[in-house]
């Protein structure tokens, strides 16, 4: 049986560079090939290993000039945990005034990072 | 139940005429419609040509009330506030066979007592309008020719109409008719309606609701033209409509600008089956880029900022169907092109017939007057400055490529036929008809909408009862 | 009223040129924006991702117009909201500005410079000659994200997206993440014009289809969109027959190109290029028109909030120094001419006598290119080499030139891109 390869585009530079990250058994990466750099060799070990992306959306904002005011996820969260910190986002309502930074869920969806306010409402 | 002495079915141009014509005498007068606006079939979308009057056959009802219709448009452009030119027209003979076929046009429209109509050499058309091809041989040049927009004549015509008492239903879709005494008993789909007398005006469907009274049958076929309108930067391409004569390579399109200072460019022609057909084809689209460029060149196609489709009416007898076709029963059926153009005339003629039919006396205190939306972008800077100092509302600049107010849309939105969509807005304001075609504005639109009307946004429709803009919040409301 | 310096639009363009203005010495600075608050676009572009080469971390749009915002009010830069600009014409040896709003009513209003910052707008549906009907439920995107991101709406639930510029993209995520389906992005050209990252992050992520090579070649219902049919088209870029594919969807977002909004600028009579459909400028970024400066998406379609702010920088303070009679008195300006698979280049010419010691040149290619090398030459002589490991039409580039290589006297500047021999 051969070893999993994941394949991916590089993001680290507009070069855009094919990876293949062969992995073994367990996950573990055994090589990444494909890049040009060092910048896509740790990409691509992160990627497969431990994906994580910033989310961003809107919460239900109460007493604000627009029905709902824009946040994001303070730091990256896991990549497979996206969609119940949307959850999370989906069922959360604040009340004006909110600030720039302002923590709206903290640890949302347990991930440990906080929920912030990007934007001003007062 | 109240029965009207006249139910008016589509308010179209014609039916809006008729109406209109109607609010002359003393009566009680509804329109029926089953769009939620006037203005939403074949009136819609055409060639907003006010003809001349030299193509029908002479002593067809299309030659009269084409003739007479062009006469009226003057008086009836300044009564209703809305924006007419005469701009004139050229037909060009792109071939020295044609050249015959031209006089025959020259002739006809003498006969059809059509003024202002001269032939012209290829170069004399070229001096008076130089974006003509070289293949231009001759062309018949008619002044009287002009230009319109359809849906403020439409709005104009039903609003004077409504102002002088005219009812008007809308979202009602006549879809029976029968007689109930001395009366006719329209069903719809938003309840029934009695009245003495019924006017045939509805478009495509003329056919259909004629047949479901008439012996003698109709048919009427959707005729499917298509447009393509370029940016206001263009509409100086052409100063004239030019025609092409119809030659050996088929029957062309027409090149004009518009009353907003847009260049249009079509139609073409394919009759369809389904009278709601309402799409354009990208062979239709290619078709209008080249026959348009037969007679005029260098056209910048790069400037198209919409293309669309209307349909005409045809009825296989070629002519309009004007009048009395069962007891009580008025036809406007067949009203194709030179419609827009015969629109008054055939108002005047068929609200002749009927209030002759029922006796009705004048109206003493009809208004002919109707004041359409100001257009404040264009109006001088101080008459502005004062009318924004007057209502700040006209300041506050909602459809940036037109320049359109919050202050004109809430007129609009407030007229007496007030607009309750977004192309009900865009027809009466051009809020949304400019170069981002409502990108930035219609989020502003619905909301004016939303507010004036008590609808939340998920209820503000394009048009019609299924054309919902947005389909529900990303976050629910309340706690 | 009289204002030194006008700037027309409060976006991101419009406060770098403030800040930068005042910073120069400017003290009568007036902003005038037509929505009902400051920061343009990023208001509705809550993405990460803004921000990275000026503040070295990863903004949304919202907080990177905050960082101005703020900034313009600590200096106490005057603005006015909800203010529309509907007039600019020359009158002497300044400008005047006509503009209308609720509060203020109309304004005329002189000044010694205006500095142009009206940003762009999304090409319609119609400028594509589209075929179909003409139902709602499609939008451009940025109208879809401003009805998500800022009024809090959905504007449907199965989606098909044309065009895979940056707007496009980001949607495609933003609607998935709001429950909607979003069945594929057409894009019409052999590759994407939105950034790498995006195709990765708002596609692949959430296993949307990217169709290169695709358009869509009608439209279907008639209250509301019903369906799409997405075609492949040849290298001609016109669809081939047979290779149609239906969707049912209730949505058509279209994500194919931005236009620099410059109706304003023809209006006081400045030369528009036609590459990028705004104004011609020199290395002051000033227009034809004297005192006339233009930054942003207004001058030229940016990829990065980043140059935007850095090239509004350079407008506000080269307006500055005209309105102070700082300017070194000009000579006529050397013309930089695009060679190669180089499009346009921002500026068009550049005086040594008034650059500063470097002056930035912006520029697209027409065409992806691998091992590609970038020059400037004088004539026979060379000025500059550079290689560029890849070059895409979505990206600007950007080289420095300095004052000390424009010594040849007046002689044209030729940009040049090409492949590697």
């Amino acid at each position: 049986m051969s070893l999993p390869i994941v394949e991916l585009t590089c993001i680290s530079c507009p070069l855009g560079c094919p990876l293949k990250v062969e992995t073994d058994n367990e996950g573990k990466v055994l090589s990444v090939t494909g890049n040009t750099c060092r910048r896509g060799e740790d990409y691509g070990r992160k990627e497969v290993t431990a994906p994580t992306r910033t989310v961003t959306s809107t919460v239900r904002l109460k007493g604000g000039s627009a029905p709902v005011v824009s946040v994001r996820t303070k730091g990256d969260v896991p990549k497979s945990r996206i969609f119940a910190v949307m959850e999370e986002i989906r069922g959360a309502v604040i009340t004006a005034p909110v600030h720039i930074g302002d923590v709206v869920i903290p640890d949302i969806a347990g991930t440990g990072v906080d929920l912030i306010a990007t934007r001003e409402d007062v | 139940m109240k029965i009207y002495d006249v139910l008016i079915i589509g308010a179209g141009v014609t039916g809006c005429a008729v109406a209109r014509e109607l609010s002359r005498y003393k009566g009680s007068f509804l329109v029926a419609e089953r769009a939620p606006d006037v203005c939403e079939g074949t009136s819609k979308a055409n060639s907003a040509i006010m003809h001349a009057g030299f193509d029908a056959e002479p002593g067809s009802l299309k030659a009269r009330m084409n003739v007479k219709g062009n006469k009226m448009m003057d008086r009836l452009s300044e009564e209703l506030d809305i924006p007419f030119k005469r701009i004139g027209a050229l037909v060009v003979c792109l071939s020295e066979e044609g050249l015959p076929k031209l006089r025959e046009l020259y002739d006809r429209g003498i006969e059809n007592g059509v003024e202002g109509l001269s032939l012209l050499t290829g170069d004399e058309a070229r001096e008076i309008e130089p974006n003509l091809t070289g293949e231009v041989c001759g062309a018949l040049l008619a002044k009287t020719s002009g230009i319109v927009c359809p849906f403020e004549l439409t709005l104009g015509l039903g609003e004077s109409a409504a102002k002088n008492g005219v009812e008007f239903r809308f979202d009602t879709r006549v879809t029976g008719l029968r007689r109930e005494g001395d009366c006719w008993a329209a069903s719809t789909d938003n309840g029934d309606i009695l009245a003495k007398t019924v006017v045939n005006a509805a478009g495509v469907y003329a056919g259909e609701l004629h047949n479901m009274v008439c012996e003698d049958k109709l048919r009427i076929t959707p005729r499917k033209g298509e447009y393509c309108l370029l940016d206001r930067t263009a509409g100086g391409h052409v100063s004239h409509t030019v025609f092409q004569l119809p030659g050996k390579l088929g029957k062309g399109v027409l090149v004009s600008p518009t009353v907003h200072g847009n260049l249009l460019l079509g139609p073409t022609a394919a009759d369809v089956e389904d009278p709601e057909t309402a799409n354009t084809t990208a062979g239709g689209l290619k078709e209008v880029a080249e026959k348009s460029g037969w007679a005029v060149r260098d056209i910048p196609m790069r400037q198209v900022i919409t293309s669309f489709m209307g349909l005409r009416a045809h009825e296989d007898s070629d002519d309009f169907i004007l009048g009395e076709s069962a007891e009580g029963f008025f036809d406007a059926a067949g009203i194709e092109s030179p419609g827009l153009t015969s629109a008054p005339a055939i108002g005047e003629y068929l609200a002749g017939l009927i209030a002759e039919k029922l006796e009705l006396s004048p109206n003493e205190s009809f208004d002919p007057i109707r004041k359409g939306v100001p257009k404040v972008a264009d109006m001088p800077i101080e008459e502005r400055a004062a009318l924004i100092k007057r209502d700040p509302c006209y300041g506050n600049i909602i459809c940036r490529c037109e320049e359109v107010s919050e202050g004109e849309i809430l007129d609009a939105v407030h007229g007496i036929l007030g607009a309750r969509t977004l192309d009900g807005v865009k027809r009466r304001t051009r809020a949304g008809m400019g170069r981002c075609q409502a990108g930035f504005c219609s989020p502003r639109v619905m909301e004016i909408l939303s507010r004036e009307l008590s609808l939340d946004l998920t209820e503000i429709r394009k048009s019609g009862k299924d054309s919902q803009i947005v389909l529900e919040r990303t976050r629910k409301e309340g706690e | 009223m009289e204002h030194d310096i006008v700037i027309i639009g409060g976006g991101p363009a419009g406060l770098a040129a403030a800040i930068a203005a005042r910073e120069a010495g400017a003290s009568d600075i007036l902003i005038l924006e037509r929505e009902k608050e400051l920061g343009g676009i990023l208001n509705q572009c809550i993405h990460n991702g803004f921000g990275l080469h000026t503040f070295k971390e990863e903004l949304t749009g919202p907080e990177y117009a905050a960082r101005y915002i703020v900034k313009v009010k600590e200096m106490g830069i005057p603005y006015l909201l909800s203010t529309t600009v509907v007039d600019l014409q020359r009158e002497g040896d300044g400008i005047t500005v006509t503009s209308v709003s609720k509060k203020d009513g109309l304004l005329q209003t002189r000044a010694k410079a205006v500095v142009l910052a009206m940003g762009c707008r999304e090409r319609p549906r119609g400028a594509l000659n589209i075929p179909g009907t003409r139902p709602a439920g499609i939008f451009s995107a940025g109208t879809a994200q401003r009805l998500v991101n800022l009024e809090g709406y959905m504007p449907g639930k199965r989606v098909v997206i044309l065009g895979s510029g940056d707007i496009g993209l980001i949607m495609a995520r933003r609607m998935t993440l709001e429950g909607a389906k979003v069945l594929c992005v057409a894009e019409l050209q052999p590759y994407s014009g939105g950034l790498k990252r995006n195709i990765v992050q708002c596609l692949d992520d959430y296993g949307i289809p990217l169709k290169l090579s695709h358009t869509v070649v009608d439209i279907r219902g008639k209250e509301r969109v019903t369906g799409v049919t997405i075609a492949r088209v040849g290298e001609d870029l016109r669809p081939i027959p047979g290779t149609e594919e239906d969707y049912d969807c209730d949505t058509l977002l279209l994500s194919v190109g931005l236009l620099p909004e410059n109706e304003l600028s023809r209006a006081v009579g400045v030369d528009i290029a036609p590459v990028t459909g705004g104004p011609v400028v020199n290395e002051s970024l000033e227009t034809n028109i004297p005192g006339v400066f233009a930054c942003g998406n207004v001058l030229h379609v940016h990829d990065l909030v980043d140059y935007v702010s850095q090239e509004a920088a350079g407008a506000g303070r080269n307006a500055a120094r005209y309105v102070l009679g700082e300017r070194a008195p000009g000579g006529a300006g050397i013309p930089i001419v695009p060679a190669g698979a180089v499009r346009y280049t921002v500026p068009c010419t550049i005086d040594p006598e008034r650059m500063d010691g470097e002056a930035t040149v912006r520029f697209r290619v027409g065409r992806n290119m691998r091992k590609a090398v970038v020059t400037l030459r004088a004539g026979d002589k060379e000025l500059i080499r550079r290689k560029r490991p890849v070059m895409a039409p979505g990206e600007m580039e950007q080289l420095t030139i300095k004052r000390e290589w424009l010594t040849g006297g007046g002689e044209a500047l030729a940009l040049e891109a090409r492949e590697e021999e």
